[in-house]
């Protein structure tokens, strides 16, 4: 969840708000236009790469060279550092692609919904999500912005989750759907790292509205935008998902 | 003779190719990070200053960072490639070794009177020779500190050296300002002595 600003500076809450209304825009979703700052480029090259698509095509293509780049960088046994308690950041900022008055957060008599390649589907409650063993860590989120915050995230470790409901590890994407309309997926080795929670609390107590509630996917070896927030649907599948940022051009491993 | 050694080893000319190619592609990647990197800063300011749009790169913070994680495999490849060469060859230690105090003390006081000549352009005066290396190590400092911030979690050895995630985005924004302020006053000798120019491009 990501994109959003905080203390940092009132001008960049004006450049935050302008880049969603440009987003709002359909024919301004796909970012090409905003790919490049005209002046600079065209004063240094003598041409325009405005509206160029083939810049456009082959930045994504790079992207996706990253996506594979990250996933073999990426350690299943090294873990995120972890903090002391005196070291979390107070308050935890809000971050979403909308403002805090907006939060939508899951009902209270929500149910977990579990779809794809899983063989036990039944849907979850918060209290059978409870009652399964729960494990908590002190670690830092690392927004794509370059901010980050230290905080303390509780609940199932995700591997565990995943063996218990029958998923297959073998797939190669797990995606989530949020009540926030907000979507994203990650690999499956991400999903079976030691770290990855499926987490119901925030600083020991219920996960909040604002970080949450009811369940928050915390990946402390993903950016920011890779943590979803409000989850309500958990999947298994070998088509790649996507993500609700990552479909306007933010790298789709978002590793840290 | 083969053709890698032909590129390496050619003596007609003051600069061999492969220097001159990797400086200009190095130029290009330089320029082109710096201006994605200003895009990506912006989206989140160490400093309390923000950077004028016209002069960043990416459109959003998006579009920023494709540019940077795409422009950053040519920076590195690149500068392995001319480090490799530059050293394989023995042009590193002909051309910028040794570098003595004394010279350094000369060449400065002789720069301040405006008498620092550049008759033998083959050779680099001590002042040049350490400009180019703090350019080269302030260009690796910056790839080290970019991988920390890229993959804090999977270079934690980096990560300690550089004293943290939130220290190295400092490290790297400030080790930015150092070779724009080595490009700028680049630009001047270069503008100041232009056979050099011509040198660089042609290699004689
Ligand atoms: C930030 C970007 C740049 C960096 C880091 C950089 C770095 C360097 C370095 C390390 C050298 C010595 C190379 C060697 O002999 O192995 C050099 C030489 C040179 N550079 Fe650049 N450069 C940059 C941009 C430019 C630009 C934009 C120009 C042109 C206008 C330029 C013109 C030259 C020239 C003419 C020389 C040869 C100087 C001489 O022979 O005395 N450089 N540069």
């Amino acid at each position: 969840m990501s994109e959003k600003k905080r203390i940092f500076s009132p001008h960049e809450k004006e450049i935050i708000k302008d880049i969603h209304k440009e987003l709002e825009i359909p024919s301004r979703r796909m970012f090409g236009k905003r790919l490049l700052s005209l002046g600079a480029i065209s004063m240094l090259t003598g041409c325009s790469l405005d509206n160029d698509e083939s810049i456009e095509s082959a930045l994504m293509v790079i992207s996706r060279f990253n996506d594979k780049v990250q996933g073999i960088l990426f350690d299943p046994n090294r873990l995120a550092p972890t903090y002391p308690a005196s070291m979390i950041t107070k308050p935890f900022p809000f971050n979403a692609y909308y403002d805090e008055s907006e939060i939508r957060p899951n009902p209270e008599n929500f149910k977990l919904k579990l779809s794809g390649l899983i063989l036990d589907k039944k849907d979850w409650s918060l209290l059978e999500l409870m009652a399964l063993p729960q494990t908590s860590q002190i670690t830092r989120h690392i927004c794509v912005e370059g901010w980050s915050a230290i905080g303390k995230w509780g609940g199932v470790r995700f591997s565990d989750f995943l063996k218990r409901i029958g998923a297959d590890t073998s797939a190669q994407f797990i995606g989530f759907r949020c009540h926030d309309d907000y979507y994203t997926s990650i690999d499956m080795a991400t999903a079976l790292h030691p770290q990855t929670l499926l987490s119901l609390t925030y600083a020991d107590e219920v996960l909040p509205a604002k970080y949450g509630y009811p369940i928050k996917i915390r990946i402390p070896t993903k950016l920011g935008y890779k943590n979803p927030k409000y989850v309500k649907e958990i999947f298994v599948t070998n088509v790649n998902p996507g993500g609700y940022w990552e479909d306007q051009g933010y790298n789709w491993f978002g590793g840290s | 003779m083969s053709l890698l050694e032909s590129l390496l080893m050619r003596q007609e000319t003051l600069t061999p190719v492969y220097v001159r190619i990797s400086h200009w592609i190095n130029a290009i990647a330089v320029i082109l990070m710096v201006m994605s990197g200003l895009k990506i800063y912006n989206a989140s300011p160490v400093f309390n200053f923000l950077i004028p749009r016209s002069i960043t790169l990416g459109g959003w913070l998006g579009g920023a960072l494709l540019w940077h994680f795409a422009v950053m495999w040519l920076l590195v490849f690149n500068g392995i490639l001319y480090l490799f060469a530059n050293i394989y060859s023995g042009r590193m230690k002909k051309k910028f070794f040794p570098i003595r105090a004394t010279e350094l003390v000369n060449d400065f006081i002789d720069s301040l009177k405006g008498k620092l000549t550049h008759d033998d352009l083959s050779k680099y005066n001590s002042i040049q020779k350490l400009a180019y290396l703090a350019a080269i190590a302030d260009l690796i400092l910056i790839i080290a500190s970019g991988l920390v911030i890229w993959k804090s979690v999977q270079f934690p050895i980096l990560r300690e050296l550089l004293t943290g995630f939130d220290h190295a985005r400092v490290i790297h924004f400030l080790a930015m300002c150092f070779i724009v302020f080595f490009l700028f006053i680049h630009l001047i000798m270069v503008a100041l002595v232009p056979k050099t120019l011509l040198i660089m491009l042609r290699g004689r």
